[in-house]
């Protein structure tokens, strides 16, 4: 709205607005490196810190007299003069002792104790596989570079998203590479207040290819089925779907944003039989990843996939054409379709597939307006 | 009935397969229980005395399954537990065909037996999580009600399909007859000696390429207290019996202290068969099968109608662990030194290069 005289002043060609300024409050997260600057605040208090981090433990004033520059060597056990201060710092195993000052040494600390934990087998996987410590510390992270920083991703509407008990996230799916899936989990991830994980339903393909399949348990997917679903909703997570499955991503670059059927309405009865509210979610950006020009189909059966792409650069770059454009991305969560006061519909074609129409218009018109915001694919 | 109710405890019970582990186990258990008045351990004609010590109060009697019919009549029996099923082919005893003629043709023969037994009132039939088959469009966790997708590739799980299907039958011929199918996880626990523990016990554990299955336990005392809660109380139908919780197949090795070796999948089975034709290793279709699909199971139904829960699947490991660590590669004792190690390492490093600047 404000767009339209705003936009058009400083980027001076575009009909429509160019988010210079995006009215989300997202503008700082673009690039948050969050660490430093904290890290820097918390031992204010003592001197010259910036260097010699090891030095800088306000709680042992002790070290303060005996120790300037040599006081850091503290690790050799051999020189008997720095003994005390090992003892001061009350460790009793590492030779040198555990400054809470020192960041970087805390970080290796918890670096090596994270490795052990997964060398030694200690953390837990749920029921359908998911490893939420892998999740975080591994996955996540990765997504995180993508979605800050490759793809620019704006969220709004994370308040739709209910803070705790069950909910049915309905998406669009698009980008020949179910990008948009991951992009999504990790993104609510971060952004939602209770930083609640989505747990996704995949296509049965995802769980036949090795190693794939495993990342997918890993992170929390499991395959697409009412009994998962229901499971699921049931033990109150967040649940992601996808209801154009193959259709969705597997579309041509020109039917960009052009919502597929959704199959039978799988996803309403499960969230129907459950009482669940649906949240329909629509994400702008995927279409523009890996633009998909043409279908070899014969090369599709062939491989047994449910397509082969031809993109600006997939088959012909090799590896390089994997690397995904660096398209704008908006995601925007809408109000929730309650659905308590239907459950006993759960098993009527027609409650089901008039749910399924109201979600997949929501979205449809959601991701119109979404457009309308981000005229140039590639801007800022 | 209800849970915990004791009145139906039988009178006569007969336990098939006492000369293998699990049955000598249930019948010694059975027999040292004062409400059962006589337990008789029935198994195959070739003698094989590794249990003798434990069977010392059960009735044996050795008859090929043909001859069971009158056997069961004339004893007045109250209670079968048929619990002769070979989950895995031995070449020494004839291999996959001995296996199903005793899976198959066994359980055939004794519920056609249990039929005409006109006392019998109990039947209590171990089966096996892997009745759920195996298939990509699996559902994560198998309820009682979950059809199996697939037809499994490997021998024993086809042979569970045939044995519950038998008993369906005989449910429909006998519905004056209690019987409880036990859909038994695979066994693990300090004692229990079987394929599954003999893989985890391999100091260097073959695993498939790309795949981490998850896996559920069941510790074995866990699986004598439901066998023996199902003959003394009144527990009617399919029950899935594991430990609750999950551990991957990764993580399992990695807390046994093991070293994984993927292998790629076709590799594998092949292998497989070829360790098999060659006589060692027992390891099957069944098994790659497990490792590439994993198996979980809800046991809600059990722990509401038993009023039991089993010890969870990471429990029952580490009791397994416990009795197995001597071969043990990486233990958790050098992970925590390798880790230390490692820290005060770069502490010094980092300390000297601090020094230096």
């Amino acid at each position: 709205m404000t767009g339209p005289t705003q936009g058009r002043e400083p980027a001076g060609m575009g009909p429509f607005d160019v988010p210079a300024g995006p009215p989300v409050p997202d503008a700082e997260p673009a690039r948050r490196n969050g660490h430093r600057p904290a890290s820097r605040l918390a031992p204010a208090g003592t001197p010259g810190d910036e260097v010699d981090t090891a030095t800088d433990d306000p709680a042992t004033p002790s070290d303060n007299p005996a120790g300037d520059e040599v006081d850091t060597a503290t690790d050799e056990p051999a020189s008997g003069g720095v003994a005390p201060t090992g003892g001061g710092a009350g460790d009793t195993g590492p030779t040198v002792p555990d400054r809470p000052g020192d960041q970087w040494d805390r970080r290796v600390a918890n670096g090596l104790a994270f490795l052990r934990r997964r060398l030694a087998g200690d953390y837990e996987v749920d029921e359908f596989g998911f490893d939420p410590e892998l999740t975080d510390a591994v996955f996540h992270p990765l997504l995180r570079l993508l979605y800050r920083d490759w793809f620019r991703t704006e969220v709004s509407g994370v308040e739709h998203v209910p803070v705790d008990g069950p909910a049915l996230v309905v998406g669009n799916h698009s980008g020949t590479v179910a990008l948009d899936a991951l992009i999504l989990s990790a993104a609510l991830h971060d952004k939602h207040p209770a930083h609640r994980y989505l747990r996704l339903l995949g296509a049965d393909l995802v769980f036949r290819m090795p190693v794939v399949s495993e990342i997918a348990r890993k992170t929390g997917g499991t395959v697409a089925c009412n009994p998962d679903a229901e499971r699921l909703l049931g033990g109150g997570d967040l649940v992601g779907v996808f209801p154009e499955g193959f259709k969705g991503i597997g579309k041509l670059y020109a039917d960009r944003y052009k919502l597929q059927r959704f199959g039978r309405g799988g996803f309403v009865s499960a969230a129907l039989r459950t009482g669940t509210p649906i949240v329909p979610v629509a994400i702008v950006g995927g279409e523009e990843i890996y633009p998909m020009l043409a279908d070899i189909k014969p090369l599709a059966r062939l491989l047994k996939l449910p397509y082969f792409p031809v993109t600006p650069t997939f088959p012909w770059l090799g590896p390089l054409g994997m690397v995904p454009l660096p398209s704008k991305w908006l995601i925007q969560f809408c109000p929730p379709i309650p659905t308590a006061h239907l459950t006993d519909s759960a098993d009527d074609p027609l409650v089901v597939f008039n749910l399924a129409d109201q979600v997949r218009e929501t979205i449809q018109q959601t991701l119109h307006s979404l457009l309308e915001r981000r005229p140039d694919p590639f801007g800022p | 009935m209800t849970p915990g109710s004791t009145s139906g405890a039988p009178g006569v019970v007969v336990v098939t397969g006492v000369g293998r582990y699990l049955g000598a186990h249930v019948a010694a258990r059975l027999a040292a229980d004062p409400r059962i008045e006589r337990v008789i351990g029935v198994d195959a004609p070739e003698p094989g005395a590794e249990f003798t010590d434990l069977l010392d109060r059960v009735e044996r009697i050795r008859v090929d399954p043909g001859s069971l019919g009158g056997l069961l009549a004339d004893l007045d029996v109250d209670a079968v537990v048929h619990l002769a099923l070979v989950s895995a082919p031995d070449q020494q005893h004839g291999g996959r065909s001995a296996m199903k003629d005793q899976n198959v043709i066994g359980t055939m023969q004794l519920l056609a037996a249990c039929q005409r037994a006109p006392r019998l009132r109990k039947l209590v039939v171990r089966s096996s999580t892997a009745a759920y088959g195996v298939s990509f469009r699996d559902p994560a966790v198998f309820t009682e009600e979950t059809e199996p997708r697939e037809v499994p590739r490997g021998g024993f799980g086809r042979d569970i399909l045939d044995v519950e299907g038998y008993v369906r039958g005989f449910r429909r011929r006998r519905a004056d007859v209690t019987a409880t199918v036990l859909r038994f996880a695979p066994f693990i626990g300090s004692t229990a000696d079987t394929t599954l523990t003999r893989y985890f016990a391999q100091p260097f554990v073959p695993t498939v390429f790309g795949r981490d299955p998850r896996l559920q336990f069941l510790h074995f005392d866990d699986a004598l207290e439901v066998l023996h809660r199902s003959i003394v109380e009144d527990h009617p139908g399919t029950y899935n019996v594991a430990g609750p919780g999950v551990l991957s197949l990764s993580q399992a090795i990695r807390r046994a202290g093991r070293v994984a070796v993927p292998v790629l999948e076709p590799g594998l089975s092949g292998a497989a068969a070829l360790a098999r034709t060659m006589g060692f290793g027992r390891y099957g279709l069944d098994q790659v099968d497990l490792f590439v699909h994993g198996r979980v199971v809800d046991t809600t139904r059990l722990e509401q109608e038993y009023g039991f829960t089993p010890r969870s699947t990471a429990a029952a490991f580490d009791d397994f662990i416990r009795a197995h660590h001597g071969g043990a590669v990486l233990s958790r004792g050098q992970l925590a030194a390798a880790e230390q190690l490692v820290l005060d390492g770069i502490r010094q490093v980092r300390a000297a290069v601090r020094e230096r600047s």
